[in-house]
């Protein structure tokens, strides 16, 4: 009996322990956000939008541009090679090769992002000589992004019922006609939701443009190579370490578009996955 | 009838060129080997084993034009590429951050499971979603503004008051810079992969394993623990070491905050680190200027052991998954 009273004694303070715990990391969550919004939105002028960074004052409409540019090309990028890499696990690769490319995906994964840029660094930068530039960095983007890209598409299309392919084929349909057809029309929500993951960390990395993007207090040029590139995240991360405050509440600022930039990719990415199931449920 | 035959025709293209994407994707894991092996070979024969073991960080004399030589390579005089520091630091501050987000993670992963009220479970799995989406750059400002002047005003002289008799806490604090901060913004930056994944392999288990338990006598605690929790542990372990090789590679935030290091380790938890991710950044513009060049070798290097620590802990990972997967079946 006395027992009994000890463990419902201690199973109560566990449960207390767990609930505060989740308690104490919502607090540092919401603090973090309320850190950034107090500090950020504030210092968000509209001039920010319409002046370039000089030396460590200014606005940040070349950061802006900069990052909406990389991301940019970097989706473009990665939705033809993950989409691709894709169709071909799922539809195309004998079953060996299906376990090794799914298995060389999550490696890639699990790549510390500033080693894919240190490798673009030596292959893109010095070695082709392209300099810091666009395409560098949308290279870096597009491998950093890849493996989400892949692991959702290849989710997706997997889960194509596989009535709905034979009896496409049953109808005399070739795979070409099934994969744009049937497959692909029901995997888009999944591709999507994917993509936008995606956009997500390729808004938010720095570590992979530090060595290829570079850094620019001009507007990108929109040449591909020799020409670097400034983007939000650097603004953070160099100019917190100045001693004026005009370049904190740059760096302030820069971290508040990107919260809101993250934000915003992620409800859109809901209401997309929500509108498509709505729209698959009725029919 | 034409669109179809169009499409039809595209096929065998369509092979072909989704083979070429994944095959493109597939070898840039080897590619990224082979480059950095081939770019540092001639710092792997300058340094030897010093890369592993030395401790002194010195990219030489760049003002006179003195060299020393070692392995038929040339670098500055008095050049020493050691990387213990780093590579201490990078094992410290990961190992700091799981003790703190592996215990967290169990804890807040079964209180959203069973304390959260259902209906509030979507806006829960929300914010852990959210928290997961966080740049890294905005938890180190985070860490720069809030947590280090925290660590370096509050904790630190609290701990020196009151817990001077603990091993690892004894001795100078400082500004707060330093392997506690690295550790808990790691901590909070690796938390969302953790409990998102336990989270959701507690809620693919059948619920009558918590029922029956529950039925056998045990209070609500003893059947998470006791009986839900182990048929659950192949998952949360396999999400633990993916975590870990995301905190072993981590670079901002820690950079942010680690107090950046050099040629020294830290005598307590308080005092500045560094990582091998950190200094690949820091050292940068350092290393530019090496006119040998073997700094930036040096450097790919350092890259390739974080390269190689970090495949090492996912390839466990993914063994220990699908490990999970077939005793799941």
């Amino acid at each position: 009996m006395r027992h009994q009273r000890i463990s419902r004694l201690a199973s109560r303070a566990w449960w207390s322990v767990s609930v505060l715990a989740l308690a104490g990391v919502l607090v540092v969550l919401f603090g973090i956000f309320w850190f950034v919004a107090v500090r950020g939105v504030p210092a968000l002028r509209p001039a920010l939008f319409t002046t370039v960074t000089s030396g460590v004052a200014g606005g940040l409409e070349n950061a802006i541009a900069g990052t909406l540019l990389l991301v940019g090309a970097g989706l473009v990028l990665v939705t033809l090679v993950g989409i691709g890499t894709a169709i071909w696990i799922v539809e195309y690769a004998p079953p060996r090769a299906q376990d090794v490319s799914r298995f060389l995906i999550d490696v890639l994964a699990g790549v510390p992002s500033i080693v894919v840029g240190y490798f673009l660094y030596v292959v893109l930068v010095e070695g082709l000589g392209w300099g810091f530039s666009l395409v560098a960095g949308a290279f870096a983007l597009t491998i950093v992004m890849l493996p989400y890209v892949v692991r959702s598409s290849d989710l997706a299309l997997s889960g194509v019922p596989q009535a709905l392919r034979e009896g496409a084929f049953a109808l005399g349909a070739r795979r070409a006609t099934v994969l744009f057809g049937v497959a692909i029309p029901w995997a888009i929500p999944g591709m999507l939701t994917g993509l936008l993951v995606a956009t997500g960390i390729g808004l938010g990395e720095t570590a992979p443009l530090i060595y290829t993007a570079g850094w620019s207090n001009f507007m990108p040029s929109l040449a591909p190579t020799h020409s670097p590139v400034g983007y939000l995240t650097y603004v953070v991360w160099t100019f917190i370490s100045q001693p004026f405050p005009q370049a904190h509440a740059l760096a302030y600022a820069a971290a508040a578009l990107l919260m809101i930039f993250i934000f915003l990719t992620n409800l859109v990415s809901r209401s997309a996955v929500e509108y498509w199931s709505a729209r698959s449920r009725r029919g | 009838m034409n669109n179809l035959t169009q499409r039809a025709r595209m096929q065998p293209v369509l092979g072909v060129g989704t083979g070429i994407a994944a095959f493109a994707s597939a070898a840039i894991v080897f590619l990224i080997l082979i480059f950095l092996l081939v770019f540092a070979w001639p710092a792997i024969r300058f340094n030897g084993s010093g890369i592993l073991t030395g401790v002194i960080w010195n990219i030489g004399n760049q003002y006179g034009s003195s060299t020393v030589t070692h392995n038929g390579v040339t670098a500055q005089a008095g050049a020493s590429f050691g990387g213990l520091v780093f590579v201490f630091g990078t094992i410290a501050t990961s190992a700091l951050a799981m003790v703190i987000a592996v215990p967290l993670s169990f804890l807040v992963a079964v209180a959203l499971v069973y304390r959260v009220p259902r209906k509030l479970q979507p806006l829960a799995n929300t914010l852990v979603e959210l928290m997961a989406g966080v740049p890294s750059v905005v938890y180190g400002l985070w860490g720069i503004v809030v947590l280090v002047p925290w660590v370096g005003n509050q904790l630190g002289p609290f701990a020196q008051a009151h817990l001077s008799w603990v091993p690892l806490v004894r001795g100078e604090t400082g500004s707060g810079n330093g392997l506690l901060a690295a550790g808990i913004i790691l901590a909070l930056m690796v938390l969302p992969i953790m409990v998102a994944t336990l989270r959701d392999v507690i809620l693919a288990q059948p619920p009558t394993i918590f029922e029956a338990s529950m039925a056998l006598g045990s209070t609500t605690w003893q059947a998470v623990t006791r009986a839900v929790f182990p048929s659950v542990r192949k998952g949360f372990l396999a999400a633990v070491l993916v975590a870990l090789g995301r905190a072993l590679g981590e670079t901002m935030a820690v950079l942010m905050v680690c107090g950046a290091a050099i040629n020294q380790f830290p005598s307590n938890i308080f005092q500045a680190v560094n990582t091998i991710a950190a200094v690949i950044v820091s050292q940068l513009d350092s290393a530019l200027t090496d006119a040998s060049g073997m700094a930036q070798r040096s450097l790919a290097e350092l890259a390739l052991v974080l390269f190689l620590i970090t495949l090492v802990v996912n390839v466990v990972a993914r063994l220990t998954l699908r490990g999970a997967d077939r005793s799941a079946q």
